[in-house]
């Protein structure tokens, strides 16, 4: 049951990018197109669910260790390089996954919701199941908050906007009221 | 003058949150009060002009094909650093930024740089880009964190402005980071594109 709340508080209540602001360079960076967000969201929820559940085990090797202030290092390493072999697998077996998510593999090195993922799992000092549900909750959550942002934008785009409000101040904005509407979800899921 | 405008160019016309759109996420996070955004600030200033240093000292040596996940260990390094630095020091600071402290590592800002600039420059102009650039980053963090305390709390920096009833409690939560920094993104807009016109003309 525990688990089952988690998943969906990840997914609606604590929103990785309406309500804890991590991953907003994507989300405010490739969300012009619905097709592109849809790519980056598969993209970002593969590379999420790998890198904690990898983080995860390095974590119990450092804390053995007892070099735990190394963690920032050494998970971001890990992530780069995870980024990077995950993209030369993905070419060799499977071109079809590659074309689909490829452009989007080298941009998830420097988003901080992966890096953001696996300290926040260490923090919250999950177990093995629960660190796996809530990441992929995140992931979920993060391409439905992408997916909508822009679903939106495409009909933004459409309409007339003052010139000194055009791009970047009129998808803040809109991120607000997006955000706005998640907060009705804040009594849901008590934890 | 070309190293003064090293080091001026970060803070109004290349200013990192307004003009170049990076590093949003510490921005719209921890902006929830003016003394919280100056923290943060500071604490990215330091990193950043510390790796954009270290970065040019070693811009000869690095082979061409591992640069990247070289200077994100510098940058790693400094980050630590700083997040050890931080909790001895300012211990509540340190609790309130939380996440966000070792999260200083991803900010495209700092990467951006060591990539776009501290890689081709020498040391004294990496630094004083460095430095430009966080004062930069700084300031629009200042001002977004007291505009969000301003109109959420009626306060900057604790000093009460006005009386808490005619504050607007929403600035404060999530939703507000984006609208204010949205509107302040519209207000810059508005004014440079006053002053390319009044140029022109």
């Amino acid at each position: 049951m525990k688990i089952f709340l988690i998943f969906v508080s990840a997914i609606l209540v604590h929103n990785f990018v309406l309500q804890r602001f991590l991953g907003i360079c994507p989300f405010l960076g490739v969300s012009k197109k619905i097709d592109t967000a849809i790519g980056m969201s598969f993209a970002v929820l593969f590379v999420m669910v790998l890198a904690s559940s990898i983080t995860w085990f390095l974590e119990g090797i450092l804390r053995a260790l007892g070099i735990g202030f190394l963690r920032t290092i050494v998970f971001i390493l890990v992530i780069a390089s995870l980024v990077q072999f995950v993209e030369l697998f993905m070419k060799k077996f499977s071109p079809a996954l590659y074309e689909a998510l490829g452009i989007y593999l080298p941009l998830i090195t420097t988003n901080c919701a992966i890096l953001g993922l696996a300290i926040l799992n260490v923090q919250l000092e999950y177990g093995f199941l629960e660190m796996l549900f809530h990441s992929i909750g995140t992931g979920v959550g993060f391409g439905l908050a992408l997916i909508l942002f822009a679903s939106i934008r495409e009909k933004l785009d459409l309409q007339e906007v003052p010139k000194s409000f055009q791009g970047t101040a009129s998808a803040l904005i809109t991120a607000g009221l997006l955000s706005m509407a998640f907060m009705g979800f804040q009594g849901l899921v008590k934890l | 003058m070309g190293y003064l405008r090293e080091f001026t160019k970060g803070i109004i016309k290349e200013n990192p949150t307004y003009v170049q759109v990076l590093g949003m996420c510490p921005t719209l996070a921890v902006t929830t009060s003016a003394m919280n955004g100056l923290g943060m600030g500071l604490a990215t200033l330091s990193v950043l002009t510390m790796s954009n240093v270290v970065v040019s000292l070693v811009r000869k040596f690095i082979p061409q094909k591992i640069r990247i996940p070289a200077y994100i260990v510098v940058i790693a390094s400094f980050v630590t650093m700083v997040d050890l630095l931080m909790h001895g020091f300012t211990y509540e600071l340190w609790k309130t930024l939380g996440l966000f402290i070792p999260l200083i590592v991803v900010n495209c800002i700092i990467l951006g740089r060591a990539e776009a600039f501290a890689s081709k420059n020498n040391i004294l102009a990496s630094f004083l880009d460095g430095l430009g650039m966080g004062v930069g980053f700084t300031l629009s963090l200042l001002l977004l964190g007291s505009v969000r305390e301003l109109l959420g709390n009626g306060t900057i920096f604790g000093y009460r402005i006005w009386a808490k009833d005619y504050s607007i409690f929403i600035m404060i939560l999530p939703p507000g980071a984006f609208i204010v920094l949205g509107l302040l993104a519209g207000f810059f807009n508005s004014i440079s594109l006053k002053f390319k016109g009044s140029k022109k003309g």
